[in-house]
């Protein structure tokens, strides 16, 4: 059964349309993400999803029920927001409790599920501290505890991570992800940070401009990306996008045209080569002028360029290469995307020129 | 060169104090020191010089019926108009912060009565409250009660000042609850109604007590007023009938200006100044515990 359902969603503010039509499903138990950069709608339609705010159009279906016009609080979701939202003159256990002080819960269970989710993300010493006594990462647990105290079946997560450092967002990146699996809880978790959603997601909606771009496995987005817009927000750096130019032997990236790649249509393509799948070659292999080198330790990001084109080629270890140096750059033709220029579109059935076959 | 260096640091830091240190002792410091040094001696004649008196002023004062009554009378003006002006300015803050038809219009109306010199709104009010031909009296005559003269009974008069006062201040309290309101982060709201709490629940649990500081501030304010605002009755009743309607300022400024006793002025003012001083000082003291500064 779907958790969640959204049906051809719409949202304006006034003339503006930002969510066109908007239709995905979520699997109960998943954790999916929603992954766009800013403005794309995705926190819009994750505050329809929890009725902060009111859909248009369309139909939002949580557990099968229409809840399309019902209040918050009989969604059964619980919430995280980015800036945490904690009442700041109440301290940690008020906070926590503070849903169920409204629902007028037993006292004796309050106590016992306070101790338990309070352990669970690692609270139990500060309860009695105010939110301004906590720690950025505390306070994250804080908002964390209050959502899953409630016992819904959904969470909703609005950048939860986006205000703490790099080294607390790895860590609780994986806390989070942990948790959700232990719990068995629906998650959509907001973000815009692309490396967030390929490590946490079971499946990921890759937004832009009020509409979903494409959906799937992180795997899928990274391997197959559906657009030249997915393949440059996904992957650090991202794919390498290269336009092409028709020659009478086929069509080559430009500058590069003694080395024809697809058999001329007449289209305009855009070749898309992820860094890592590129190898340098002295001998064979499309021609390239070697630019800035990136050290990163593990590898090494290296600036190639065709013509006016830069191609980013990522190799193991410290590469020691001569700025200028002339080289040749390979690759599978299995790794290769073809987009239409046009459309900006995946091309799955294009042909290879008998040159690079 | 040498000359400017020579000038140490703390010599600058006084020259830069001097301008509101002046501002400060002259009509602050000064008065009040002078006001207490006349409070000890007696009224001058021409026969007889002004003489040190010591406490006798003060001797004077507790036998002084009329300053009991006015001293009454402001403890009964300040009962009436702080609460309830806090109380509305927080209802109509709440009502004005939120999503209504017209709210620019609705906002500007609840300030018109602070915009309002004090005399203009005494004036407006004394058409209210005249007898026959007010708006009270021709109000009441459709529902067919008696015409009353508000302001001549003594048993009325102070209370149709507190109702009028309330009018003029709870729409300058406002401004600062919607400041205060306006503040609050609407997540805090958001995550209250995920988690089903009602308007009230919500009010009553976070948005007031992140208001405390407002509270506290406005407070002391009314206070200081309910001491202070005393123009309405010059207009509508002269501290009368029988001193009903007169509070302590009112009494002081009779006694300085009408029966010209400025030792004995002095006195009222020196307990005035005191009992300020205690309020606020009582109100920080047992007000900080309970309030959260962000």
């Amino acid at each position: 059964m779907a958790a969640i359902s959204l049906q051809n969603v719409t949202k304006k503010w006034g003339e503006v349309t930002v969510i066109k039509n908007l239709s995905f499903t979520v699997e109960e138990g998943s954790f999916l993400v929603l992954l766009g950069p800013s403005g794309c709608g995705k926190s819009t339609t994750l505050r329809m999803i929890a009725g902060l705010e009111i859909a248009d159009g369309g139909t939002i279906r949580i557990m099968d029920r229409d809840v399309t016009h019902e209040p918050p609080a009989q969604r059964g979701i619980s919430m995280v927001f980015q800036s945490y939202a904690l009442f700041p003159h109440l301290n940690v256990e008020e906070n926590i409790l503070f849903g169920l002080n409204v629902r007028k819960v037993a006292r004796e269970e309050k106590q016992q599920r306070l101790g338990e989710v309070a352990k669970m993300v690692g609270l139990s010493a500060l309860l009695a501290r105010k939110p301004a006594q906590l720690s950025g990462g505390q306070r994250q647990r804080v908002a964390l505890a209050r959502a899953i105290i409630s016992r819904n079946s959904i969470c909703l997560m609005d950048e939860p991570l986006s205000n703490l450092d790099a080294k607390l967002r790895h860590e609780m990146r994986i806390e989070i992800r942990a948790l959700q699996k232990r719990l068995g809880v629906t998650v959509v978790y907001v973000t815009h940070d692309q490396a967030e959603a390929m490590s946490m997601a079971d499946r990921v909606i890759l937004m832009r401009d009020g509409d979903i771009d494409q959906i799937g496995a992180p795997d899928d987005l990274y391997e197959t990306p559906a657009t030249v817009f997915a393949a440059s927000f996904i992957g650090t750096p991202p794919m390498n996008l290269l336009k092409t130019v028709s020659t009478t032997e086929g069509t080559a990236i430009a500058g590069a045209e003694d080395h024809p790649l697809l058999v001329d249509t007449g289209k305009d393509f855009i070749i898309g080569l992820r860094p890592e799948h590129i190898s340098l070659s002295a001998s064979r292999g499309v021609p390239a002028i070697l630019g800035a080198s990136d050290y990163l330790g593990a590898d090494t990001i290296l600036t190639a360029r065709i013509q006016n084109q830069d191609v980013l080629v990522r190799v193991a270890g410290h590469a020691k290469v001569r700025t200028g140096e002339q080289v040749q750059l390979n690759w599978e033709n299995e790794n290769m995307c073809v987009f239409d220029a046009a459309s900006g579109r995946r091309v799955e059935d294009f042909r290879l020129s008998r040159a690079a076959a | 060169m040498r000359r400017v260096r020579s000038i140490t640091p703390h010599v600058y830091g006084w020259l830069l104090l001097t301008p509101a240190a002046i501002l400060l002792i002259a009509f602050t410091h000064y008065p009040t020191v002078a006001t207490l040094v006349q409070s000890v001696f007696s009224k001058g004649t021409a026969i007889r010089p002004s003489a040190f008196v010591g406490l006798n002023n003060y001797r004077l004062l507790l036998e002084d019926t009329v300053f009991w009554k006015v001293l009454w009378n402001n403890v009964l003006f300040g009962i009436g108009t702080i609460p309830t002006s806090i109380a509305l300015a927080i209802l109509m803050a709440v009502w004005v912060n939120g999503k209504l038809p017209a709210r620019a219009l609705t906002r500007l109306a609840f300030f018109t009565p602070t915009i309002l010199p004090m005399v203009a709104v005494a004036n407006i009010w004394l058409f209210f409250y005249t007898p026959e031909i007010g708006l009270l009296d021709q109000i009441g005559r459709v529902f067919g009660f008696a015409s009353h003269n508000w302001l001549g009974d003594p048993d009325t008069v102070l209370w149709c000042i507190v109702v009028m006062t309330v009018w003029k201040e709870a729409g300058f309290f406002m401004i600062f609850y919607l400041a205060a309101l306006q503040s609050l982060p609407p997540e805090l709201e958001e995550a209250g109604r995920l988690e089903g709490a009602s308007r009230w629940y919500y009010f009553r649990r976070v948005a007031f007590p992140l208001l405390m500081p407002t509270t506290l501030f406005v407070s002391i304010n009314a206070v200081i007023n309910s001491f202070k605002l005393v123009d309405q009755l010059f207009i509508l009743t002269k501290g009368g009938p029988d001193n009903a309607s007169s509070l302590l300022l009112y009494y002081i400024y009779e006694v300085a200006f009408s029966f010209l006793d400025v030792p004995y002025a002095a006195t009222l003012t020196m307990v005035l100044l005191s009992a300020l001083a205690i309020i606020a000082v009582g109100q920080f003291v047992f007000m900080d515990k309970r309030i959260h500064y962000r």
